[in-house]
């Protein structure tokens, strides 16, 4: 079993005509992930690489039974297509889309909020690579050709950054169960507490890497629940040591703006919760490792 | 994005906010004539500069005639204000604002924020108004009311009467606070702003309740949907390197050091900032070229990071994951015969075809230091800047 995301998993994109998104659906057909279909308001009756393509989520769910659903959409329009999946009973939304405004997101976690725990939508993202279960399927826009099947279940706020610690782990020939991005945005779907829950259930992870930032209240909420709740090892990098206070640091939710928020702080904050730091992002592979051997 | 205080004054009074009268000025002679043409016996003169703490760096000045108005100006404008929000490099006064000096009875603070942790739109009042936010948070805690606002349903007016209550409003200006909080809530979720903060809102000796000074921040992201704000952007304000990146689709922050960095991806950018430091050296920016390193955008990227005269090597850190590291290794080499570069380059390649990559960048014949992990990049980078000192080589022209 894998978290958030199987083989058989059936895997709709929503924005599927779009350049970018018909690169990535190619891509992750080729990895072998169920993809069933996409959506485009407009465009129901079209095909994508022999894909159906539906006007709307509640067709396309009603048609193909999908559970998981990629949004590939504009801006403007992103949060929109988040409560449209939310409504249509999908079970898990990755959205890719940067950009969103914060307001929007507001709205949209208010919104999944109005369904009962059972059948509400896990969202992770916006502004984030997604998610890849090694071996079964990919639901982003990761490479999947850097991740080695194994057992270190990795949740991070950036992508690239996900993709040097998991090429790291490759070299050493370790495998990852699952990696979740959650998003650089400063209001996302899922927090790393969200997804730390889900790694402590899972059996198929035995180590965690939890890959931070500057900015906001996550990491240090995360230090709390691993404290308190995570029995397995964790080990995490926090990028942005040489990040100035107050300055948007690409992601717009990488900025400094209150106590505990800068990279020592929160580095601090997560060694007293008994996590291992890796002091530089160039030993994340190794840390875990030296960890895995102990454990 | 931030806007002057005079805008957010305009702003917030289109949503039913009261604030004192005013006008701009951009010269010492036209801040007297506007003074003048509001009457009264004595005017406030504010430098709009995108910072707080105006006051305290002589950025805010009482004055009670003309020729003492037009004195403060000549000394205003031009200047550069630092204030603990400037950085020592200050921030340009352009435009000063004159307002009609008011009688202040007590002062509040109250502040908007979108609060990551409640993911939602939180108030913050404090009975201890004219201080800064951190102050009080650290000298009076206790003095501090919130409020978290449902997003289904707003700014209930119970809340308000309820923040009004802890902060000791007289019962008969109630009703004027209420109006001041849903106004100033209805132009931070109507208008996406990420901030606004009234510090101090005034109560008045003859009972208004006034906003005399007023900061407000935008979403970027919402910019958008919101010409009329999106029009308020004011360059003068803010970093020409890194206004000429957003204008260029470039993530850009300059910094002090002197190693240039290039690379895809905010964390990425940002773990190799902190690999440089750890090898010794100080990054000079934080640069996020995004998913498509073509040609061009690293060429852009390398005339970016040129322009900053303490550049002294330069590190390209790209991992290609979606890219393929032989169209970023011919994107380095092309930028590099079209962009004249005087100072060491070092580029670690790394994920789709990187032995490709590499092979493109060891044969084009150009001077490129290559790494293959970031910290052999990170350190060679040092070494290379080191060792050009160390030889006494200037190897950057200064112009």
């Amino acid at each position: 079993m894998s978290i958030l995301l199987e083989k058989e998993t059936p895997v709709i994109v929503q924005g599927i005509t779009g350049k970018m998104a018909r690169f990535h659906t190619k891509d992750m057909l080729d990895y072998g992930t169920n993809v069933v279909g996409g959506v485009v308001p407009g465009k129901g009756g079209e095909t994508v690489d022999g894909l159906p393509v539906f006007d709307t989520v509640e067709e396309a769910v009603a048609a193909t039974g999908a559970e998981a659903s990629l949004v590939f959409v504009p801006p403007p329009f992103a949060a929109d297509s988040i409560m449209e999946a939310a409504d249509a009973g999908i079970k898990y939304c990755v959205c890719i889309t940067d950009g969103i405004p914060a307001q929007d997101m507001i709205r949209v976690k208010r919104y999944m909020y109005r369904y009962p725990k059972e059948r509400r939508m896990v969202l992770t993202g916006p502004n984030c690579a997604g998610t890849i279960s090694p071996g079964k399927a990919l639901l982003g826009i990761m490479p999947g050709h850097i991740y080695l099947k194994g057992h270190v279940g990795i949740v991070g706020r950036s992508g690239t950054l996900g993709y040097e610690a998991a090429s790291q782990l490759k070299e050493r020939g370790i495998g990852v169960s699952t990696s979740v991005g959650i998003g650089g945005d400063p209001i996302n779907g899922s927090s790393f507490k969200d997804i730390l829950a889900r790694f402590e259930e899972d059996d198929d992870t035995h180590v965690i890497a939890l890959i931070g930032e500057i900015g906001g209240p996550q990491e240090a909420e995360a230090a709390e629940y691993i404290r308190d709740h995570v029995t397995k090892p964790v080990v995490a990098y926090v990028a942005g040591l040489t990040a100035p206070k107050g300055r948007t640091m690409g992601h717009a939710g990488a900025i400094i703006s209150a106590f505990g928020e800068s990279a020592s702080e929160k580095v601090e904050i997560l060694s007293a919760a008994g996590v291992t730091v890796a002091e530089n992002p160039a030993v994340i592979g190794e840390t875990i490792a030296k960890v895995m051997e102990v454990a | 994005m931030d806007i002057h205080e005079y805008q957010a004054k305009e702003v917030l009074a289109g949503f039913g906010v009261a604030v004192p009268t005013g006008a701009l000025a951009y010269s010492p002679e036209q801040a007297a004539y506007r003074a003048r043409e509001l009457g009264g016996e004595r005017w406030v003169v504010k430098a709009q500069v995108h910072a707080g703490g105006r006051g305290k760096a002589g950025g805010v000045k009482v004055c009670t005639s003309d020729s003492e108005i037009n004195d403060v100006c000549e000394t205003m404008f031009g200047m550069k204000l630092v204030t603990h929000q400037t950085g020592p490099e200050g921030k340009g006064v352009y435009r000063v604002y004159v307002e009609a000096a008011v009688p202040i009875a007590r002062e509040i603070y109250l502040g908007f924020v979108l609060d990551r942790t409640t993911q939602r739109v939180m108030i913050v009042a404090s009975a201890e108004g004219g201080m800064e936010i951190e102050e009080i948070s650290a000298e009076k805690p206790e003095s501090i009311v919130r409020a978290e606002v449902e997003p289904a349903v707003g700014l209930r007016e119970f809340q308000c009467r309820q923040i009004a209550f802890k902060l000791g409003i007289e019962p008969g200006l109630t009703q004027q606070l209420v109006r001041t909080l849903q106004g100033a809530y209805r132009a931070f979720t109507e208008l996406d702003a990420t901030m606004v903060e009234i510090n101090p809102l005034v109560v008045t000796d003859d009972n208004r309740i006034i906003a005399l000074d007023a900061k407000m921040t935008f979403d970027d992201n919402a910019l958008f949907r919101h010409p009329q704000i999106a029009e308020l952007r004011d360059k003068s304000q803010e970093d020409p390197r890194e206004s000429r990146a957003a204008d260029r689709g470039l993530s850009y922050v300059g910094l002090d050091g002197n190693i240039g960095c290039i690379v895809n991806g905010a964390g990425l950018a940002m773990a190799t900032m902190d690999t440089i430091k750890l090898a010794g050296g100080e990054p000079a920016n934080f640069l996020d070229i995004g998913g498509g390193a073509t040609p061009e955008r690293v060429a852009k990227a390398f005339r970016l990071v040129l322009s900053d005269k303490n550049v002294q090597a330069i590190l390209v850190n790209i991992f290609a994951g979606i890219n393929r590291c032989d169209w970023v290794a011919e994107g380095v080499v092309q930028a590099l015969k079209e962009v004249e570069v005087e100072v060491p380059v070092i580029v670690r390649l790394a994920g789709t075809n990187v032995e490709e990559g590499q092979k493109i960048l060891a044969k084009s014949g150009l001077p490129i230091i290559r790494a293959r992990t970031l910290n052999e990049a990170a350190e060679r980078a040092v070494g290379a800047w080191r060792n050009d000192l160390s030889q006494g080589v200037t190897v950057r022209a200064v112009s």
